[in-house]
């Protein structure tokens, strides 16, 4: 299958163009955060804070890696369910997030987001933990040590692989590729 | 009486639980090759071999294959004629799953009270099952057990009308639902009777089945061919993202129960369907 190649920060050129099934390798920076970081920005920005990581452009991946074995940059490193953080998401989409990468559904709230404030959804394969630790880097925290693996990193990625499962013409790949092969 | 000293017991747990999460078994890795080979979605071949790719850098490597290192599951088969000594059982378990953690780089996923959530920070209490068999060893085996697959798992109480149409519409209905979270294909562990307790534990139990190997019953064996069909035509895929391979495979568990009760549990697996034993 074709592959496109994408450096971050992704624009809204970018981002507009890309559709449901296709195959993209990332590169640039991606900051990780789930549950307990979404939950900590969120209220960062009901106080009227600043968030602690530039959000414009970014890609966040749910994921919080095994701990690095000596001499590595990081743990293994899969995607982590995404539906826990469709709570928080809308609100950073519309702050300018232009990625997600993680496993499994959106809510309908997260997919108006995406096609409102254009932006997509990638997911990673799940459990394929030691391969796309392979992509990563370079790790360092950035925000929120406190959390352990759930702390915001960022990493650098070469050719970190993704599948594109929500786009922003409001199309779900999850629903879309069932349909094709149910029953069959 | 033969006597296992609990440092044995200890030792033995730390190692099951690193080979666990590094080396997927044989069975699996089968399963994966055949389901290669028969699937049609071009994404959903491209998830298996990405699969296939990250268990052997797992096993060469000695890293976690996934991430989420999982809830300790730990079986006991323990002989009848087996004197355990040098301390408590349970505690050399758990000893053995927080060495095996910590010296294995494996995450730490479990918090001590399921509202306060506070990590334990060494991967403990396990989840141990103990069951007194005849004989003079002692079986040991660890079944990490990742957070995503356990929670698209489910228990209902049929009644005894609703037969086994019921069974397996309640077993489809639940992988449908699950749909791409418990990380297919998935292993699906189904358990009919007993209690409802009893239901859940069996489910559990059906996942430690090698894959490919059917249940001695002709008629159960029958039901797991016929649930795998029926759950591979719902075309969730690999992933989730649309193809023929949702499930690896199904076992079912039967027991028997009480007159008025159906009991049926589910217990979903993801692709990775982690288990090592050892035999002291």
């Amino acid at each position: 299958m074709p592959q496109i190649r994408l450096t971050t920060p992704l624009t809204e050129e970018v981002v507009e163009k890309l559709r449901i099934g296709q195959r993209v390798l990332l590169n640039g920076t991606l900051y990780t955060a789930r549950d307990a970081a979404h939950k900590k920005m969120v209220e960062l920005l009901d106080r009227g804070e600043e968030l602690p990581i530039p959000i414009r452009g970014q890609v966040i991946y749910y994921v919080g890696p095994s701990p690095a074995k000596p001499g590595r940059v990081i743990g293994s490193a899969g995607p982590t369910t995404s539906g826990r953080m469709d709570p928080y998401a809308p609100r950073l989409i519309a702050l300018g997030l232009k990625g997600m990468i993680g496993k499994g559904k959106r809510s309908p709230e997260v997919i108006k987001a995406m096609k409102q404030y254009k932006a997509v959804y990638f997911a990673a394969v799940g459990g394929a933990a030691a391969l796309l630790a392979r992509a990563i880097k370079s790790c360092r925290v950035v925000a929120y040590p406190e959390l352990g693996p759930e702390a915001i990193h960022e990493l650098v990625v070469e050719d970190f692989p993704v599948i594109v499962v929500n786009d922003v013409l409001g199309a779900d790949l999850y629903e879309e590729g069932v349909k094709i092969y149910a029953g069959r | 009486m033969r006597v296992v000293d609990v440092a044995t017991i200890t030792a033995t747990v730390a190692e099951l639980c690193q080979k666990a999460n590094y080396e997927l078994g044989k069975d699996v890795l089968e399963a994966f090759k055949e389901a290669l080979g028969q699937e049609i979605s071009l994404t959903g071949k491209d998830v298996l071999q990405q699969l296939l790719e990250n268990a052997r850098i797992a096993r060469e490597e000695q890293v976690p294959m996934c991430q989420d290192t999982g809830f300790a599951v730990v079986f006991l088969e323990v002989g009848q004629e087996v004197a355990i000594t040098g301390g408590d059982l349970c505690e050399a378990v758990n000893e053995g799953v927080r060495r095996g953690y910590q010296e294995g780089y494996l995450r730490k996923s479990i918090v001590d009270h399921p509202l306060r959530r506070k990590n334990t920070g060494d991967n403990t209490p396990a989840v141990i099952h103990t069951r007194i068999v005849p004989g003079d060893k002692l079986k040991i085996i660890v079944a990490p057990k990742g957070g995503g697959s356990e929670n698209m798992s489910g228990l209902r109480m049929l009644k005894p009308a609703e037969g086994v149409e019921g069974v397996k519409k309640f077993v489809i209905e639940q992988v449908r639902a699950a749909g791409p979270n418990p990380c297919p294909p998935v292993v699906v562990g189904v358990g009919i009777g007993g209690t409802f307790e009893k239901a859940a534990l069996l489910a559990k139990e059906a996942l430690l089945r090698p894959l490919g190997q059917p249940h001695p019953d002709a008629e159960i064996a029958c039901l797991e061919r016929e649930l795998l069909e029926a759950i591979n035509n719902l075309g969730i895929g690999p992933q989730g993202l649309g193809g023929r391979t949702t499930a690896l495979a199904v076992h079912v568990e039967v027991f028997p129960c009480h007159i008025a009760s159906l009991p049926v549990a589910v217990n979903i697996n993801c692709h990775a369907s982690r288990h090592k034993e050892a035999i002291l």
